[in-house]
C-alpha cells in the first residue's frame, strides 16, 4: 500500500467514523458584477500605488509623462504588449523587449528601470491587479525583481469582488495559469498590524486605467 | 540586501500553501512581502508542503476564502501579494515542482465529530487577536507553531493530550466566547475546548478528585439522600458550637489556605421552608399577603 492509498483510506475511514455526507457545492455561481472604475482608483491609490487615469489612443503620452517623471532609463516590456504604448519614450529611455526566450540574469533585471506591462482582471472593492502572465505580462520574474512596475489596466477588466475575480480567471480558462494578485506595492502587517511599504516585492507600483472610448 | 541575495540565488524553495484547489491542482499563497513570491518564482527546483486540511473543492472556492483571509487576518481589504500556481509553466518559474501532502495526526482530527471543525481554520489569527488568555501568555506558551484559541484546540488534537502542554491547552481558556464571535469560518471553539477537557479528564484515569465528585454527584442524585448529609452537616454544626475548624487538613488545605470553610447552618433550606409554608407554596405567618 503506498504512503497516498493509506491516506486516502484514513480519510474515507475518518469522514465515515464522524457520519460526514459527501460535500456539495460550496459556492454558488457567480454572475460576475463590473467594478467601480473609480473606487478602483481610489482603493489602489490608498495603498499608495500611482494612478494615471486615461483614455484609449492616449496611452502612449500617459507612459511617456510616468517614464519621464520617475527618470526611468531603461524600460523592459515582455513580448505581447501593445507596440504603440512605447511610442512616445523620451530618446534617453531604451527598451529592452524581451520574449519567453529570452535569458536574462536577475542582475541585468534588478538593474532594470522598470518592467511595462497589461493585466488580465482587476477588482474594484480591493484595489487588486491580477496578472495572469500570458502574452504582455511576461513571466513571474519580469515584474518580481526590478524595483518598479508600471501597469496598463483596461477600464472594461475591472470586476466588483473577489468572487467576481475568481469567477472571471476561470471563465477566461486562466485558473491552471501562474497568477499574481498585486494589492498595492510590497508592504507587511505584521508588525503591530501596521501596513509598512516596500520589502521585497517592487517598491514603486504605477497603474494606468485606460478608460474605454 | 542581504535576504534579497540568498533569495536570488538559491536553487531550491520549500514553501507551504493556504490552500490547494483539487478540482484544478492549483496551490495559493498569500502573502504581504513579496517574499513568497521571490521563494515561488526564482529557484529551479520548488517543494511545497501543504496540510491535506487545505485541499477545498473548487477553483470558485476561493471566491469567499480569498475574500475572509485577509480582511480578518490584518483588516485589509486585500493582502499585498497572492500567488497562485499549477505544477510547472515550462519556461516561467520553477521548473522542478513536488507537491507533499501532509497527515501528521489530521485524519484522526477528522474522524472526531466535534474536533472535526477545527480543521476548517484559515489561519487568519482572528480568535488570537481578540482571546484574554492569548494576550496575557503569548504565543510561545501553546508549544506550537499554532498559538491561541485555535492552538488550543487544535494541538491536543493533532499531538494527542499525552505532554503537560497538551493536556493543560484545553483549560487554557476562560471559555468567554470571543474567538468563536471573530472565526470566519465559525469553528465553536469553547464548544471543543469542552470536548477536549472530558478526554484529558478520561486520560487522566482514576484520580482522588474523580472518587471526589462521583461520590458527590451519587448524593446529590437523590432527594432523600441530599436530606440526610444536610441533617448531618447542621448536626454537626450544631454539636460543634461555633467551634468548627477554618481549615482544611491534609491536601485539601490548599483549598482553605485563601479560603474560610463556610460553617454549616443550623437548619438547611428545605426545613425553614417547610417549617415556614403552607403545602401550597404560601407563608404560614401571612407576611408574603
Amino acid at each position: 500500500m503506498s504512503a497516498r492509498d493509506e491516506m486516502l483510506a484514513r480519510i474515507r475511514t475518518a469522514n465515515a467514523a464522524a457520519g460526514a455526507g459527501p460535500t456539495g457545492r460550496l459556492v454558488p455561481p457567480v454572475e460576475v458584477q463590473h467594478g467601480d472604475v473609480d473606487l478602483f482608483c481610489e482603493n489602489v491609490a490608498d495603498y499608495r500605488a500611482t494612478v494615471v487615469r486615461t483614455r484609449e489612443g492616449e496611452v502612449a503620452g500617459a507612459i511617456g509623462r510616468v517614464v519621464g517623471d520617475l527618470g526611468i532609463g531603461s524600460l523592459l516590456v515582455p513580448a505581447g504588449a501593445d507596440p504603440d504604448w512605447t511610442t512616445a519614450l523620451g530618446p534617453e529611455v531604451s527598451v529592452l523587449q524581451v520574449d519567453d526566450g529570452t535569458a536574462i540574469s536577475y542582475d541585468e533585471l534588478g538593474a532594470v528601470g522598470a518592467t511595462l506591462t497589461s493585466s488580465s482582471v482587476s477588482v474594484a472593492r480591493t484595489g487588486t491587479i491580477i496578472l495572469d502572465h500570458s502574452a504582455g505580462q511576461g513571466r513571474r520574474e519580469l515584474t518580481l525583481v526590478p524595483d518598479r512596475h508600471i501597469c496598463v489596466v483596461a477600464a472594461r477588466t475591472v470586476v466588483d469582488d473577489v468572487p467576481d475575480a475568481v469567477a472571471r480567471l476561470a471563465a477566461l480558462g486562466v485558473e491552471q495559469r501562474p497568477l499574481t494578485w498585486i494589492s498595492g506595492p510590497s508592504a507587511t502587517s505584521d508588525i503591530e498590524l501596521d501596513r509598512v511599504e516596500g520589502v521585497h516585492g517592487p517598491r514603486t507600483l504605477v497603474v494606468i486605467v485606460v478608460d474605454d472610448d | 540586501m542581504h535576504l534579497r541575495e540568498k533569495f536570488l540565488r538559491a536553487k531550491v524553495a520549500v514553501s507551504g500553501a493556504n490552500f490547494a484547489v483539487a478540482e484544478t491542482g492549483t496551490l495559493v499563497v498569500v502573502e504581504s512581502e513579496g517574499n513568497g513570491r521571490m521563494c515561488l518564482t526564482l529557484p529551479e527546483t520548488l517543494i511545497s508542503v501543504v496540510g491535506i486540511e487545505k485541499v477545498v473543492p473548487r477553483f470558485a472556492d476561493l471566491g469567499p476564502l480569498l475574500t475572509l483571509l485577509p480582511r480578518s487576518s490584518t483588516g485589509e481589504r486585500m493582502n499585498p501579494y497572492t500567488s497562485m500556481w499549477t505544477g510547472v509553466t515550462p519556461g516561467d518559474g520553477p521548473q522542478d515542482v513536488h507537491v507533499v501532502l501532509v497527515d501528521n495526526g489530521r485524519t484522526h482530527v477528522l474522524a472526531d465529530p466535534v474536533g472535526r471543525q477545527a480543521l476548517r481554520c484559515i489561519r487568519c489569527s482572528a480568535c488570537l487577536n481578540v482571546c484574554p488568555v492569548y494576550e496575557r501568555t503569548g504565543g510561545h506558551a501553546y508549544g506550537s507553531v499554532y498559538p491561541g484559541p485555535i492552538g488550543a484546540i487544535l494541538n491536543p488534537q493533532l499531538r494527542g493530550v499525552g505532554s503537560e502542554v497538551d493536556a493543560s491547552l484545553p483549560y487554557a481558556s476562560s471559555l468567554c466566547g470571543a474567538c468563536f464571535e471573530a472565526c470566519p469560518v465559525r469553528i465553536d471553539i469553547p464548544e471543543v475546548l469542552v470536548d477536549l477537557r472530558t478526554k484529558v479528564v478520561e486520560a487522566k484515569g482514576a484520580s482522588a478528585e474523580g472518587v471526589g465528585m462521583g461520590a458527590m454527584g451519587w448524593l446529590f442524585g437523590s432527594a432523600g439522600r441530599l436530606g440526610l448529609a444536610q441533617r448531618a452537616a447542621t448536626l454537626a454544626g450544631r454539636l460543634s458550637r461555633g467551634r468548627m475548624p477554618r481549615n482544611l487538613p491534609g491536601p485539601l488545605s490548599g483549598w482553605t489556605n485563601a479560603r474560610d470553610l463556610p460553617a454549616p447552618p443550623p437548619e438547611t433550606f428545605r426545613d425553614w421552608w417547610m417549617r415556614t409554608h403552607d403545602a401550597d407554596g404560601t407563608r404560614r405567618d401571612g407576611s408574603d399577603r
